[in-house]
Order: structure tokens, then sequence, then C-alpha cells
């Protein structure tokens, strides 16, 4: 028995999220008394794998293979199920971000696995297995219970957090076997986003509304954003206006997010939206309206005009970073 | 080609949540039943690419996993523009079950290109589209943005943290879609809901499957502590308290 962790890599770097999945891994282990193996396709280089070490990962498994140097859904899940079945994992872990989501599904098939998607928090037990996440994206938990022997799950990010161990990790390689079949999907172009702190990543979100009045008013959003080494993000009706990319978009149906702190500037806070940001660890509210309902999911408000209080908000964080 | 969109019947997304039986259950006293947002946006964009293919695209299907009170949702489905639809009726009971389901009763139907959302809006599984391909040994592209048809050839566009990437795929395939797909979800015309009468909808009877887990009991969210009011000429306070008290700054 073990459990069998996966992490993707960006450009042969992991990221907090990694060492977040492995301290949950690690977690799950201690739980049930076994070792913890994380899997790393493609290329990264010893150093960088054995950092993954520092967070309990027993035995850390490298798949390097030229064809995997993009996310083939059916190839990558082939080999996290052959190395689990190898390693006789029964629980395997995978991130609830668009890799994860792209291919815990398969993985549980190939493995028959129970899954549960979106988990915030250690198993409640272990024998019955059951584990909460969230549901009705985010307004409600569930505890599932799981009752197959293998058993998938996804961690939904910034939940759990990191926790650093002894490290006693070695690194072993893995020869996968794939075949045409894993290779039927092909990525032709790639386009990355360079200097900016990415949504899912980002510890600080400074986001904007319908409040904001127009796209050319977002100057002191970004410059917020910029000061706080924070990303930018919007609501639903920012979005479809064409004010601002899709991407940005957080809310039900856009991006789900847990930063430390998430202010909201001209944001009126529908339940659609508080449902993406509502698990944020601090929420501050800027709006001229104070029946507004983002009053009632944050944790400081301020009534006023965005177009005012932005600069001045600017000005204190300046003052405040000069001094610390 | 043929086009199957596989669709989930979830309460409106306004809806207060609530739960009965000692927390076991939903509470779907007064609910409104919609059609999940991404299957629709997935819907929307299948029929524009149907409408410019020059008949190449043959038909667009939806299909469900539900009983008899799931209908209306189908039924919207038509009235939005699908050629037919089918509900496999069963309560779906998780995602293996639903995805076990729609795999078996869609195996010998010749669609090429199915699509399913990124996920449900009520359970958030974020599964069976993934599932579905697994079971039909067929690739499957996730967190699709946009989607075309070039000839015989499907051109996806995926997003990735941080940047999106241009796909070719193998037909058939599963594309899991996500915003962006298409911009605003097409709503069903006078005609449209009269024509929904008429088209098929096919009631299959379940195939024998197991689900692999189970729903123990929800909570709600604890109550949030009073929003602390900042004078909005002081921000300076704001920044003090975000540093001191909330500790993120």
């Amino acid at each position: 028995m073990s459990i069998l962790v996966y992490t993707e890599n960006w450009d042969g770097k992991f990221k907090k999220l990694s060492y977040e999945l492995v301290s949950y891994g690690k977690g799950i282990a201690d739980m049930m008394g076994t070792s913890l193996i994380v899997i790393s396709i493609g290329d990264v280089d010893q150093g960088e794998l054995k950092k993954l070490g520092d967070y309990g990962s027993d035995k850390i498994i490298e798949v390097k293979n030229g064809k995997l140097n993009h996310l083939i859904n059916s190839a990558y899940s082939s080999i996290i199920s052959q190395v689990a079945e190898k390693e006789g994992a029964t629980v395997v872990i995978l991130s609830n971000n668009f890799t994860g989501k792209a291919l815990a599904p398969r993985v549980s098939v190939k493995l028959k696995a129970g899954l549960v998607s979106g988990v915030n928090a250690m198993p409640s037990s272990t024998d019955p297995f059951i584990v909460q996440k969230k549901t009705f994206t985010g307004k409600a938990f569930a505890n599932v219970k799981i009752n197959s022997v293998n058993k998938i799950l996804t961690l939904a990010q910034n939940s759990y957090g990191i926790k650093e161990t002894e490290n006693k990790a070695r690194i072993e390689s893995f020869e996968p076997q794939l075949s045409d079949n894993d290779f039927r999907t092909e990525v032709k172009d790639v386009k990355k986003v360079t200097g900016k702190v990415l949504l899912t990543d980002a510890e600080i979100v400074v986001s904007g509304g319908r409040g904001m009045k127009g796209p050319e008013n977002w100057g002191p959003i970004e410059e917020l954003a910029g000061l706080l080494g924070a990303a930018t993000a919007c609501s639903r009706p920012v979005s479809d206006k064409g004010w601002r990319p899709h991407e940005e978009h957080t809310g039900q149906t856009g991006k789900i997010i847990a930063p430390n702190l998430y202010i909201a500037a001209g944001i009126s806070g529908a339940i659609q939206h508080l449902a993406g940001v509502s698990s944020s660890k601090c929420i501050v509210a800027i709006n001229k309206d104070h029946e507004a309902p983002i009053f009632e999911a944050a944790d400081y408000g301020v009534i006023g005009d965005v177009q005012k209080v932005l600069p001045d908000l600017i000005e204190a964080v300046k003052e405040f970073k000069s001094e610390n | 080609m043929k086009i199957l969109i596989c669709i989930s019947n979830v309460p409106d997304t306004t809806t207060k949540i609530r739960f009965v039986n000692d927390n076991k259950a939903f509470d779907t006293n007064g609910v409104q039943w919609i059609i999940n947002p991404w299957d629709e946006l997935a819907l929307t964009r299948a029929l524009e690419l149907k409408e410019g293919s020059g008949g190449k695209i043959e038909k667009v299907s939806v299909i469900s996993v539900g009983s008899h009170g799931a209908e209306p949702t189908l039924r919207k489905a038509l009235a939005i523009g699908a050629d037919d639809a089918i509900r496999i009726n069963a309560e779906p009971k998780d995602a293996y079950f639903v995805a076990s389901q729609i795999a078996a009763a869609i195996k010998d139907e010749g669609y090429d290109m199915i699509i399913a959302g990124i996920e449900s809006s009520d359970y958030n599984g974020s599964a069976v589209g993934g599932m579905i391909a697994e079971l039909l040994s067929i690739p499957n592209v996730s967190s699709v943005s946009k989607i075309d048809v070039e000839g015989d050839n499907v051109v996806l566009k995926r997003e990735i943290d941080g940047g999106s990437e241009v796909l070719a795929t193998q037909l058939p395939f599963v594309a899991i879609i996500q915003k962006g797909v298409a911009l605003e979800p097409r709503i069903p015309s006078m005609r449209g809901i009269m024509m929904a009468r008429q088209k098929p909808l096919k009631v299959v009877e379940p195939v024998e499957t197991e689900s692999l887990t189970e729903f123990v009991d929800f909570s709600l969210p604890p109550a949030k502590a009073a929003c602390k009011m900042v004078d909005p000429e002081n921000m300076k306070e704001l920044v003090n308290l975000l540093h001191t008290e909330a500790k993120v700054l």
C-alpha cells in the first residue's frame, strides 16, 4: 500500500501548489501508516525534484520522454495509473486545477477508483474513507464516502497549506508503456502569459466590477495589483462586456479562487460571484452602495466611490511599503 | 458529423442552498432546474458549428441521466435547437455511474464529438466527460475555450495555467468545455419551444452499473463575522488593519 501524488511542473519548476499537494499526501500517508510517492512527468532537473522531499515524499518517480512535453490526457493518465499499480498505491492525489481535472477522471476509470474532486480537508476517517469537498460551487460542503478499494482525490488549491518535513526522498525513474493510441491529440501551438501574476497562484487578488464604469478606468486596479504583487480579476459582467479578458472572470462559472486577500472594487457581490471568491481568507469590499451584498461576505468594507477610494488606498499602500 | 452534448440538470445558480433529512439530502423544494451553465454554452457552440457547416454536421443530440423530472430541462435543450434527446431513466448516483450509463447508451451511436461541461454547478465533480472518454477509449481535451471545425478537422483552444494551447485531435473525442466556447447561451425562441414538443426524446433504461462514491451529509459554511467598516477618508487605517489584524499584508 502507498499514497501517490501527481504534480505537474511549469517549465521544469514546481510551485506552491505542488508542495501543498505533497504536504496533503504526507498527511494522508501518516493517517494510513504508509509511504508517500510523488510522480513527476516531463523535464525537471534533479535539484528541483529533490525539493519534493522537503514536504514528506519518500520516493520521487520521474518519467521523461520527449513526447510528453505537453499535457496529453490519455498518455499522462496512463502513466499515472501504471505507476499507481506498480507501487500498489490505493490513494492517488492530484490538484483540482485544469490539469488535475483533465487527468483524474481517466485515472479513476483505469483504476476503478472512486473520485472526489475539490477536497478541502484531511479525510475525517480512512476506514471507511470519508473526505470533505465543496459543493454548490462553494455554497456548501459535503462529506463523501469512497466505497472502492482504490481512491482518487483532487485537492482544492490553497485549502491545506504547506508543511515541511525532513527530506528522506530518493529519486527513481520509470519507463511507461505507451502506444500510439495514447497520442491521438496533438498540441500545435502554445501561448504563455508572461510577466503577470497568475490568478490561480496569487496570494493577493485585486478585482474590479461594473462599478469601475469602463475598461479605461482599470489603471488604479492594475497599479494596486502591481504594488501588492497581486493578480487582477473581474466580475462576470465585466468579462461579458469585454472590458477584461474572460481569464480574469472569477465566480461560479469563471475561476474559483482562494487567495489570502481579495480586494473587490465596485463589485456588488452577486451570489454567483461570491461562490467563486468566498474561500478567500480575507475580503475587502469597496462599493458606494452600502446595501451591496458584497458587504455580507467581506471582512472589511469601505463605502465610497472606487474612483476616489482606490487612489487613496494606493497612496496608503505605498506609504506602508516604504515603512516596512 | 454528429455531436452529442451531455446535459446535467442543476438548480438555478441563484438557488439558496438548503438541506433536509438531517443534512443528508439537498432540499429540492421550490428549486428551479436549469441546464448546467457550461452545458448550455456547449449546446450553443454545437448549434453554431452545425449552422456554419453547410450540412456537414448532420445532428446535435443531447443526453442526460435523470428521472422523469429532468425532462423539462431536455425539452429546453430541444427548444434551444438540439435535434433529439436521450434520457437515461435513472437517478444520477455519482460521476462514475453517470459516465458509465452515457458510455453504454452511446457506444454504437457513432457520435464524432461528445461535449461535456467542465463541471456541474451542483456537485462540482468535473469528472463525467473525462470518464466517458476513458470508458470509450477515445481521446479527450479538457478546459476547452474554443472549438472550430475546419474541413474534417477539429481545432481546439485549451486553457492552461498561465496561457493557452491550440490542439488538433482525432475523432471521435470528448471535449470538456469551459467559459469562452460561446459568448452567451442561446435562448429558446417561441418557434423553438413549439417545435421542441415534436422532437424525439428517447427514454432508455439504465444498464447495471455501480457507483463508487456516495454523499454522507452536507453542511453550510460557518456564518461570517460582521464586516468591519472603514472610513473611506482613512485608507491608512485599512492598510493598518490588513497588516496588524488580518495579517495579510
